[in-house]
C-alpha cells in the first residue's frame, strides 16, 4: 500500500493561490519594465513596400520601434513550436517578416516606457502595402499557384515529406495489410469526411513574458511557457544568439493546455531587451490570444471503414488534411494522431491505411492544443463506428465490446507496440452501469417538444512520445533532513509539482511536506523536454522515482560511514539509517545531512534522466446525456459519464479535476466554439463575446469513474491523464443529437441553428 | 485629477490620468490578485467590491471610485484562506489566475444569500470562467463550505 502515491494532497501552491498572490508573470514584472506591443499586419497576405516609423518614434517615452529593416531578412529561419531538436516543425518565420502572411502577423515591435505611449506611435506607423492573394480555403491550398512560403531560404529539418513549394507542410503514408481488398469484402461501409475546427485554448493567463539582463550580460526570460529549455532555444534561433546566453524560467502559469507549448510572446520582449539592454514585458492582450496565437489544427477526416454485418470492424482507411495556417508549428506531428490515436482502438482490424497533408493557408498557425491531433482523428473514427452500429441496428456499447483492443495486444497502427496496459472492457461496463445506458439509450420524447438522449465514444492517447521526450529530476537532501525537488518540467495548474513531490516522498518515506520542489529554471533544472504530449505524470514522475531511490542509496552509503560498516549492513527507514544486524546501532537522516557538509566527499544529490521506449495510451469511454429543444434546437448536456484508465492516479482529485475539465473542453468544441474567417481572412471571433467557452450554465453534471490499470513502466503504475479526457465530448454528443433529432451532422460546432433546421 | 479612495481599509489620494481604469489602478496599487483575462467584460477575473458590491474593475473608471470603499482579495485574506481552503481541499484551484475573482463573487454570494442552492450558485457566480476545472470541483467546493458554516 502507498502511503502518499494515490491519495488526494492539495496542491503545494494552492494557499497561495488562492489567496490572490503576486505569482504570475505579469505581477512579477517591476513596474520600470518597457512595454511591449506589436504592429500587426490587416492583410491576409502583403509585402511590405515601406515603412515609415519617423513620426511614431517621436511621442515621448517611446524607447524603440523594430520593423523588417532591423531583422536580416537573409537569416536563417526557426521555428516557434517548443519541440525536441531536430524539430519536425518547419524553420519557416523570421522575428519580423517583410512578408506577411495572416492578419494579426507581426509587422513592428514597439516599445515604451508606458502604455499610452505604445499605443500612440502604434496609430502612427506609416505602411504601406503590396497586397497579396491570400489562400484562405484549405482544401485547395495544396498546389496552389499562390504560394505562402515562397522563400528561399525556408527550411524543412525532418523528413516529414514537406515542400514549401507546394503549400506542402508535411505529408505521409503508412498502413498495414491489403486494406482494399479488406474493404472489399466487407459486408458495410461507412463512409464520410468529418469535419473539426481551429479551437482556441483560452487558457485564462494571456501569453505573457519579461525579459532582463542580468549580472552577467545574459538574457534572463521569465515567462508563462510549458517549455523553457525549449524556449531558450527559440529565443537564441530568434535573435542568432548563443543558447548559453540565454535562461528562460517560469512563474506559476494561468493555464496552457498546449498554447504555451509554443514561443508566442517569448521572442518579441527578447528582441527588445537584448538591443536596448532594459528590462521589458509583453502582456498580450485576449483580441491578440484570438487572433495571432496557437490554436488547433483544423482538420478534415476522411473516414472508409468496413465491417463484417455481425459488427465486426476489419479495415480503417484514413485520410487526414490538416490545416497548419501561415506557419507550421506542430503541423507536421499533430496530424499523426489523428490516425495513430484512434485506429488503434479496434483490434479486430486486419488491415488499416493512414494517409495525411498538412498545407500552408493564410489564416493564423496552429499549434498545440490538448488532444494534439487525436481528438480530430477520433471525432471521425468514433463517429463512423456509432453510425455503423446504428446502421446495424447494435447497441453502440455492445458494438465496441465485441471490437476493442485488450491488454496484450499488439497496436500494428500504434507503431507496433504492446498493448501493455488497458481497462478499456471494464470502462465500457462502467460507463453503461453508471450512465443507466440501456434505460435510456437511445432516446426518450419528453413530451414538451424535448427529446432526451444519450450517445457515447471511446478515445486513447499516448504517455510521453515513446524514445524521444526526456524526463528529468535532481534531489537534494537539506540540513534539516528535508529534500528539495527540482525540475524543468512545467506545472502550468495540472498539480505537477504535487504529484512529483508525491512521488518522491512516497520513496523516500517522508511527509509530503518535508519535499520542496524548485521548477523550471534552464540554469537549475535539469534537462527535461518540458510538459506537454502526456509526458509529466508518466516519464518525469518515472525519474522522480529513479532519483529518490538512488538518493536512498547515498544516503546508506554515507549512513553506513557513520557507523562504521558497509553498505549492506544497512538499511534507511526515511528517518535513520540503521544496522540491520540487530544491535540497534542507527544515525539519523538530519545526522547523515549534517555529516555531508564537512569533510565529505558522498553527495547527497542525484540527478536522474529518463525516457521511454513505449507510450503507454490512456484509455476512455464517455457518454453524453442531452435534452434537445425540437423548437430551438438547442442542446442542453445534462449529464456526461466518463471512466477512465490513466493507470494509478497519483493524485486522484487532480486526475479528477483534470478529467472534468477536459469534458468540458471537449462539450464546448462540439456545441460552441469555432473560429471563422471573412473572405479577406480576419478572424470573426476575436473576444469571449464571439468566442464561446463554456460557462458554469453550459454544463448539468459530470460524473468521473476511474477504472484504473497498471501500467509496469510508469511510476507506480501510472500512466497519463491531461489529453485523452478532452476527447470523447465530440463523438459522443453528436450521436447523442443523432439519436435525439435523426440527422448525422458531420462537422462541428453543431449549432443550435443546424439542429432546428434539420429537422424533418 | 485627484481621487481619494479607500482601498482595503486604507484611505490613499492619488493624482491620476482621467480614463485611468480601476483594474490598472488597483495593480498599480500592489493589489496584482486583480486579473485581466478579456478585453470584452465578460470573464470575472477582475472583481473587486466598491462599497462592497462587486463591480468587473476592467468596466469602471478609477475616478468613478472616487470617494468610496474598494476591496480586493488583498482585504480579504481570512475569508479567502477560509473558503480557498475548500477549493485546495477539492484540487479545483487548478492554475489559479480565475481563483481571486471567483473568490471574490463567491464571498459576495455568502454574504447576499449564505445557503444558496446549487442554481443560485451557478446563477450568481455565471460571469466568472474557469477553463481548468469544468466548474464541478468549484461547485463541490462551494457545497462542501455552506455545511462546514452551517456546523460550525
Amino acid at each position: 500500500m502507498t502511503k502518499i502515491v494515490n491519495k488526494p494532497v492539495r496542491k503545494k501552491d494552492s494557499m497561495q493561490l488562492v489567496t490572490g498572490q503576486p505569482v504570475y508573470t505579469d505581477d512579477l514584472a517591476p513596474s520600470d519594465a518597457l512595454i511591449v506591443k506589436l504592429l500587426r499586419s490587416p492583410h491576409a497576405s502583403a509585402w511590405v513596400k515601406n515603412i515609415n516609423t519617423t513620426i511614431a518614434k517621436k511621442v515621448p517615452d517611446i524607447e524603440a520601434i523594430y520593423t523588417w529593416e532591423d531583422v536580416d531578412q537573409n537569416s536563417r529561419r526557426f521555428t516557434c513550436a517548443g519541440q525536441t531538436y531536430p524539430e519536425p516543425s518547419p524553420y519557416d518565420r523570421l522575428i519580423i517578416d517583410r512578408r506577411v502572411r495572416f492578419v494579426g502577423d507581426t509587422v513592428a515591435i514597439v516599445a515604451g516606457k508606458t502604455e499610452k505611449a505604445v499605443d500612440k506611435a502604434l496609430s502612427l506607423i506609416k505602411v504601406e502595402y503590396e497586397v497579396y492573394e491570400p489562400v484562405l480555403d484549405f482544401r485547395s491550398a495544396l498546389d496552389n499557384e499562390t504560394l505562402v512560403h515562397p522563400e528561399e531560404n525556408w527550411e524543412s529539418l525532418c523528413p516529414v515529406g514537406a515542400d514549401n513549394k507546394r503549400n506542402l507542410c508535411a505529408h505521409d503514408e503508412c498502413g498495414e495489410g491489403d486494406i482494399d481488398k479488406v474493404l472489399s469484402e466487407c459486408d458495410v461501409i461507412i463512409e464520410h469526411t468529418y469535419h473539426t475546427k481551429a479551437c482556441q485554448q483560452s487558457m485564462m493567463e494571456p501569453f505573457a513574458t519579461y525579459c532582463s539582463i542580468d549580472a552577467y550580460g545574459r538574457l534572463n526570460v521569465l515567462s508563462s511557457t510549458q517549455i523553457v529549455f525549449h524556449c531558450r532555444r527559440i529565443i537564441a534561433n530568434a535573435l542568432g544568439i548563443s543558447k548559453t546566453q540565454v535562461r528562460v524560467s517560469k512563474p506559476r502559469i494561468g493555464g496552457g493546455f498546449g498554447a504555451k507549448q509554443t514561443s508566442v510572446s517569448e521572442i518579441y520582449p527578447a528582441f527588445v531587451t537584448w538591443k536596448t539592454k532594459k528590462p521589458s514585458k509583453i502582456v498580450f492582450s485576449r483580441r491578440e490570444c484570438m487572433i495571432a496565437s496557437t490554436p488547433r489544427h483544423e482538420m478534415e477526416v476522411h473516414v472508409k471503414l468496413g465491417a463484417t454485418k455481425e459488427g465486426i470492424i476489419k479495415g480503417i482507411d484514413l485520410y487526414t488534411l490538416s490545416n497548419t495556417g501561415a506557419y507550421g508549428e506542430h503541423g507536421p506531428t499533430t496530424v499523426g494522431l489523428s490516425g495513430h490515436k484512434s485506429i488503434p482502438l479496434y483490434g479486430k482490424a486486419e488491415a488499416f491505411r493512414f494517409t495525411s497533408d498538412v498545407v500552408y493557408t493564410n489564416i493564423m498557425s496552429a499549434g498545440a492544443y490538448r488532444g494534439y491531433g487525436a481528438t480530430q482523428g477520433l471525432f471521425a473514427v468514433e463517429s463512423a463506428v456509432n453510425e455503423l452500429a446504428s446502421k446495424l441496428n447494435m447497441d453502440p456499447i455492445t458494438l465496441r465490446e465485441m471490437n476493442i483492443i485488450h491488454e496484450g495486444d499488439i497496436m500494428p497502427a500504434y507503431y507496433g507496440q504492446e498493448n501493455t496496459s488497458c481497462t478499456l472492457d471494464r470502462c465500457l461496463a462502467k460507463v453503461r452501469e453508471m450512465s443507466d445506458w440501456d434505460n435510456k439509450y437511445p432516446a426518450r420524447d419528453m413530451g414538451n417538444g424535448k427529446i432526451r438522449s444519450i450517445g457515447m465514444g471511446m478515445a486513447m492517447q499516448g504517455s510521453a512520445i515513446s524514445n524521444c521526450d526526456v524526463g528529468g529530476a535532481t534531489i537534494k537532501a537539506d540540513e534539516t533532513g528535508f529534500y528539495t525537488l527540482i525540475i524543468g518540467a512545467a506545472d502550468m495548474g495540472t498539480g505537477c509539482d504535487t504529484i512529483l513531490a508525491q512521488i518522491a516522498a512516497e520513496v523516500l518515506e517522508c511527509p509530503f511536506e518535508n519535499i520542496t520542489v524548485h521548477g523550471a529554471d534552464t540554469d537549475a533544472s535539469p534537462y527535461d523536454s518540458g510538459s506537454y504530449a502526456s509526458s509529466t505524470t508518466y516519464l518525469t514522475g518515472k525519474a522522480v522515482e529513479t532519483c529518490a531511490l538512488k538518493l536512498r542509496a547515498q544516503i546508506c552509503k554515507l549512513g553506513a560511514k557513520l557507523l562504521g560498516c558497509t553498505t549492506t549492513e544497512v538499511e534507511f527507514n526515511g528517518k535513520e539509517v540503521y544496522k540491520t544486524n540487530g544491535d540497534n546501532a542507527s544515525v539519523s537522516l538530519m545526522d547523515v545531512v549534517t555529516a555531508s557538509m564537512c569533510g565529505n566527499r558522498i553527495a547527497l544529490e542525484v540527478t536522474e534522466t529518463h525516457t521511454s521506449p513505449l507510450s503507454p495510451p490512456p484509455f476512455m469511454v464517455g457518454a453524453a446525456e442531452i435534452e434537445v429543444d425540437t423548437l430551438t434546437g438547442e442542446v442542453e448536456v445534462l449529464n456526461y459519464y466518463a471512466a477512465v484508465d490513466c493507470g494509478t492516479p497519483i493524485n486522484p482529485n487532480l486526475a479528477r479535476v483534470q478529467a472534468e475539465g477536459g469534458i468540458l473542453q471537449g462539450i464546448g468544441m462540439a456545441l460552441s466554439e469555432n473560429i471563422t474567417y471573412n473572405e479577406k481572412g480576419k478572424v470573426y471571433e476575436n473576444s469571449f463575446m464571439q468566442y464561446k467557452i463554456p460557462s458554469r450554465m453550459d454544463i448539468g453534471k459530470i460524473h468521473i469513474a476511474f477504472e484504473a490499470s497498471h501500467e509496469k513502466a510508469g511510476p507506480f503504475g501510472a500512466k497519463s491523464i491531461g489529453e485523452v479526457v478532452i476527447n470523447t465530448p465530440l463523438s459522443a454528443i453528436a450521436d447523442a443529437i443523432h439519436n435525439a433529432v435523426g440527422k448525422r451532422f458531420y462537422e462541428l460546432p453543431i449549432t443550435p441553428e443546424q439542429i432546428a433546421m434539420a429537422k424533418k | 485629477m485627484i481621487v481619494t479612495i479607500t482601498l482595503n481599509g486604507k484611505k490613499i489620494q492619488r493624482d491620476i490620468a482621467p480614463d485611468t481604469v480601476l483594474l490598472d489602478f488597483v495593480r498599480n496599487e500592489g493589489c496584482k490578485s486583480v486579473k485581466r483575462g478579456c478585453d470584452t467584460s465578460n470573464c470575472g477575473l477582475c472583481t473587486v467590491f466598491i462599497d462592497d458590491k462587486p463591480a468587473l474593475s476592467c468596466s469602471v473608471l478609477a475616478m468613478r471610485a472616487d470617494g468610496r470603499k474598494v476591496t480586493t482579495l488583498e482585504g480579504l485574506q481570512t475569508e479567502a484562506e477560509e473558503f480557498g481552503a475548500f477549493l485546495a481541499d477539492q484540487g479545483a484551484e487548478q492554475c489559479g489566475f480565475c481563483n481571486p475573482g471567483l473568490i471574490m463573487n463567491a464571498i459576495a454570494l455568502f454574504r447576499e444569500n449564505p445557503e444558496p442552492n446549487e442554481n443560485e450558485i451557478k446563477e450568481f457566480l455565471a460571469g466568472n470562467l474557469c477553463r481548468c476545472s469544468g466548474y464541478e470541483g468549484q461547485m463541490r467546493a462551494i457545497l462542501n463550505f455552506i455545511e462546514w458554516r452551517k456546523q460550525r
